[in-house]
């Protein structure tokens, strides 16, 4: 605070004996603007990033219980935790799920949300209004969509199995959210359709970027249609493609609120992923040690895709 | 940049940089004890009415007595734990604390609760089922609201159509649920969900076969799950009980796609939205004759926080006393349909409310969930839940659940 006092204050003199004034106190002034300007966001980042990671890194060495919150009290425990997590026979069918629902979700979500954002390039009657649809699952609380597809996934009355069942593509129903073996795949169907609308939405984006000249050039030349696509309009959207996937999988990785609305983990632990169970251990059993362990493993598994962006992304600058 | 544009901005950094700390610098002192004590705080999870309502009438009517005004505050019964967890490490609990049954020994093990004998709460009317999960090390630590419990509902009509009576044996309970699925029915629903509300629907059946918490893989627990096994697999009840809270149970039942369901008094607010469905009550049934159901005990607890402030401690304490007198038992148990915890109560409660007569009894024989294992029970109560959706769905044979279950 003195700095900023003294300058504000010496600083109108500053301006009529401009010549006299050195070089090397002028340089400072301007260093301590330059600083300024910089507090503010290493504040907010060290308030609102750097103290959390923190505090998640040094909590999961301790054990942080119930007890904790009203003595204060967390005694040290080192690794144990992370001994714990590793040693949890939930934690490999937990990571295995998490890879298989990740790389599921975003497969599905960036496919057809490809698919929709080509389709919309061309300009329809209502294309529009039709585009702006398809943001709906964004605006809608996951957690009343959830309860939704909850209902729509029902074995016995859901509209999905009575609507396959009319058109004569199954005669059994399906046991979407009961069966341990379909659940996984369910979920990542609900995933899907909530990740198409940010899909759709960044892929449509970097569609408008590419100029048309390209597809007329390109057309004189013979390459149109599935040729244009290979050709053009892929390459031109790599920078995209490599946020959208990157964003999808950080995004993906830690999604919570739909595995708890639709199947809370079960049937029996088949949609345990590494985020329900960092929930489950803090706020179910109220051990934050250990699902702190729990985060910071996912947090360290997003860092490493963030890395591959970043890396991929110099290559592409070098180039 | 010229000078004078430095000038202005320098000068706008320096208005914003006290804004920033002065966030932090917030936070009153602490509120002066001792005096007259005028009002008290009360937390509780009652957030919606008509309980939210209900309970509210019943503060007004102890704080009067007491001659406080009250200062209430809701909070969704899932995040109640949450909330005290926070308000427990900013020193900020309040005066009066709900707390559901299972979570006092806990909270009380924090050292965050102060036992009623400090303020010479007399406890002795209360049923001692009812003392089970608010007495910590000797000292009790909670005053029980009027309880609840489990039971089997069941549709009048159907069963009177079907010329079935309300099954008093699971023998009956699975003949008479085989005979009642026909087409879109089934004939008995409960929730088997992967969570609290899963394992705390198998104890009345578990508990009544002379099942334990403490030794989860005896013949006697496993007696339980197979009954659950036979159930599903013989299509009496859906698959989706997995899945289901008991919220979509009590749907199920008044949708009329079961025609049986085990579930629990706080169900019939929602029951006597339907008019068509006419229902009653039994309680659960027994594997063998002379077996008692024994149902866990449901229901919430008035506890007294340390806040440091003895003057409104003290106040608090005569505030959940009065809460324990026979008026605010009575009065609250018509409202909501609970069960008075004491019981001296019972037999006037049931003349008031016959509907109630099965609850009552099972109220009676109920078991608290914390009363052995205390703060591990939260660990048996994963592996229950966890079992029986490995056996429900076939990872685990009845005979294997319990331990694949307890390896988790």
């Amino acid at each position: 605070m003195s700095t900023i006092e003294r300058s504000s204050r010496q600083s109108p003199q500053l301006r009529p004996p401009k010549a006299t004034l050195s070089a090397r106190k002028r340089f400072s002034e301007e260093n301590v603007a330059k600083v300024l300007f910089v507090v503010p966001a290493a504040v907010f980042l060290l308030l609102f990033f750097g103290y959390p990671v923190v505090k998640n890194i040094t909590m999961s060495m301790q054990e942080y219980t119930t007890r904790t919150f009203f003595t204060g009290e967390a005694p040290w425990v080192g690794f144990q935790n992370y001994v714990a997590v590793f040693g949890s026979n939930l934690f490999v069918p937990a990571l295995a799920n998490t890879a298989l629902f990740t790389i599921g979700s975003i497969a599905g979500q960036f496919v057809i949300g490809l698919a929709l954002a080509s389709f919309f390039r061309r300009r329809f009657p209502l294309s529009n209004f039709l585009r702006s649809m398809l943001l709906l699952p964004w605006l809608l609380p996951l957690i009343v969509g959830s309860a939704t597809w909850r209902s729509i996934l029902d074995q016995d009355s859901g509209i999905l199995n009575r609507f396959l069942e009319a058109l004569g593509l199954i005669q059994e129903p399906i046991p979407w959210l009961t069966s341990p073996a379909v659940a996984l795949t369910a979920v990542i169907i609900v995933n899907i359709w909530v990740g198409i609308p940010f899909n759709v939405t960044i892929l449509y984006g970097g569609l408008q970027d590419i100029p048309e000249e390209l597809y007329e050039a390109a057309a004189l030349d013979g390459a149109t249609g599935w040729k244009a696509f290979r050709h053009i309009t892929w390459p031109s959207l790599r920078p995209v493609v490599s946020v959208v996937l990157v964003l999808g999988v950080v995004y993906t990785i830690k999604v919570l609120d739909i595995i708890l609305g639709l199947t809370n983990g079960g049937p029996a632990n088949a949609t345990q992923t590494l985020a329900v169970r960092s929930y489950q251990k803090s706020f179910i059993d109220f051990d934050f040690g250990v699902g702190a362990a729990y985060s910071n493993i996912l947090i360290v598994i997003s860092l490493l895709f963030a890395l591959i962006y970043l890396r991929a992304n110099r290559r592409a600058v070098d180039e | 940049m010229n000078n004078k544009r430095r000038v202005t901005v320098i000068l706008a950094m320096a208005a914003i940089a006290p804004l920033t700390f002065t966030a932090c610098a917030g936070g009153g002192a602490a509120p002066a004890s001792g005096g007259d004590v005028k009002s008290l705080t009360v937390l509780d999870s009652y957030n919606n009415d008509p309980d939210k309502g209900i309970l509210q009438a019943s503060i007004d009517k102890c704080a009067a007595k007491v001659g406080v005004t009250i200062e209430r505050t809701t909070v969704p019964g899932k995040d109640r734990m949450q909330t005290v967890l926070q308000r427990s490490s900013s020193k900020t609990l309040p005066d009066v604390l709900m707390l559901d049954n299972p979570e006092v020994k806990d909270v009380a093990a924090t050292g965050a609760l102060s036992p009623l004998s400090d303020y010479k709460v007399d406890m002795s009317a209360f049923a001692g089922n009812s003392l089970d999960a608010v007495t910590q090390d000797g000292q009790v630590y909670g005053l029980p609201l009027p309880a609840d419990t489990l039971g089997l509902f069941y549709n009048a009509d159907v069963l009177a159509a079907a010329g079935i009576t309300p099954p008093k044996t699971w023998d009956e309970l699975k003949a008479a649920a085989a005979k009642l699925t026909t087409g879109d029915q089934y004939g008995l629903a409960f929730s088997a969900a992967a969570t609290y509300e899963g394992a705390w629907q198998f104890l009345p059946f578990m508990w009544t076969n002379g099942g334990d918490e403490t030794k989860l893989d005896s013949p006697e627990v496993k007696g339980a799950l197979q009954l659950y096994v036979d159930l599903v697999q013989s299509g009496s009840a859906s698959k989706s009980v997995i899945n289901w809270n008991q919220a979509d149970v009590k749907d199920q039942f008044v949708a009329g796609k079961a025609a049986m369901m085990i579930n629990g008094p706080w169900q019939i607010p929602a029951l006597a939205k339907v008019p068509g469905v006419k229902w009653n009550t039994v309680q659960i049934p027994v594997n063998k004759p002379g077996q008692t159901p024994t149902a866990p005990l449901g229901g919430m607890v008035w506890t007294v926080p340390r806040t440091g402030d003895k003057a409104k401690q003290a106040k608090a304490a005569e505030f959940v006393a009065c809460t324990g007198t026979e008026d605010s038992q009575m009065a609250l148990g018509k409202a909501r349909n609970t069960v008075p915890t004491q019981n001296g109560l019972h037999q006037k409660y049931v003349s008031e409310v016959p509907t109630m007569a099965a609850f009552t009894k099972q109220v009676e024989d109920a078991r608290s969930r914390t009363g052995k294992l205390g703060k591990d029970w939260p660990k048996a109560a994963t592996t229950i839940y966890t079992a029986v959706q490995l056996a429900l769905t076939g990872g685990a044979s009845v005979d294997e659940a319990f331990s694949k279950a307890a390896a988790g």
